[in-house]
């Protein structure tokens, strides 16, 4: 999400409602990804995105400035997200959404390369949906969006040392599961 | 230090570098941990790699968000309007007690005024 919203922030931050509209058109594709990446499902995804922006709207006010516009999204998406995983707990499913559009932002040009990094990111994206969502979460927020621990530990309601816990199992979990040594081949196809 | 107690050591390395030196000296002369930590950067590059792609929501999200922010700016609007109400009214009750209290003042004051009189 490009910061270059500076402008638009400011008006919403001073009660324009058409400023933040125009932010929520700029930013809902990221924040609807971050929220599939964390719920792994299209409607608690969609739930999530319109709680972010609305707790965004109201308390766009208070945002100080000091954090990028996208970082402060996020942890409220991270929120969010928690929030809604913990609603969602007793029945929750875990269907694989292989047809959701995926669009690649950065596409290489060399086609075996594109097509060795399409088949890992694949991979990859399998294997962060085959994660416990409580593992997940740290995992996206931390090696995706590049979270600090103390604001993924803050929005999930946990404490900084239990997130890096779950942060080294989950990173684990999917090395052993994508780059196993040998020796782990058997353990991960049997996952 | 043995492999198994490094497991930890490789998987919370940031980047792929490792802080702790007796970690460090460890991996240096340990060919298998300098696998694993090799095989832990291609997963955190792998999962940079991720943060470049958008998924694209079905279509009719942005309008549910906006007509949400629409009904919760209006919620807004309604309980600020109905808050000056309330104002306004507890300030009316207050000068009409005010001013009640003053002509009584007024009344008692002449009628102790007459009877001096």
């Amino acid at each position: 999400m490009p910061d270059e919203l500076g402008g638009l922030v400011t008006a919403a931050r001073g009660g324009d409602r058409s400023a933040f509209e125009a932010l929520v058109r700029a930013t809902t594709a990221d924040t609807y990804t971050l929220a599939f990446r964390l719920t792994g499902n299209e409607e608690d995804a969609r739930d999530v995105v319109q709680e972010t922006y609305l707790r965004a709207y109201k308390s766009i006010g208070k945002f100080r400035g000091d954090a990028q516009f996208s970082t402060w999204l996020y942890r409220i998406t991270a929120n969010c997200a928690a929030n809604q995983l913990g609603r969602r707990k007793r029945h929750r499913h875990d269907e694989l959404f292989d047809d959701a559009p995926l669009e690649d932002l950065a596409p290489e040009h060399d086609p075996s390369a594109q097509a060795e990094a399409t088949n890992l990111r694949n991979q990859l994206t399998d294997a962060l949906e085959g994660l416990p969502p409580r593992l997940r979460a740290v995992v996206v927020l931390r090696d995706i969006y590049d979270l600090p621990h103390e604001a993924i530990a803050a929005e999930l309601g946990i404490s900084e040392s239990a997130a890096k816990v779950r942060l080294h199992r989950a990173r684990r979990q999917l090395r052993e599961r994508l780059f196993p040594l040998p020796g782990e081949e058997d353990e991960a196809h049997a996952v | 230090m043995r492999c198994e107690e490094l497991a930890d050591h490789l998987a919370a390395a940031e980047g792929g570098h490792l802080v702790e030196p007796t970690a460090q000296a460890h991996v240096q002369s340990c060919l298998r941990c300098q696998a694993e930590l090799a095989q832990y950067r291609k997963l955190l590059r792998a999962l940079r790699t991720l943060r470049t792609e958008v998924l694209t929501p079905a279509p009719g999200l942005v309008s549910d968000i906006l007509v949400s922010i629409e009904a919760a700016g209006e919620r807004s609007a309604v309980r600020s309007a109905l808050r000056g109400r309330k104002l306004a009214y507890i300030g009316g009750v207050a000068v009409a007690g005010m001013a009640g209290g003053a002509a009584a003042l007024v009344l008692v004051s002449r009628r102790r005024m007459r009877l001096a009189g």
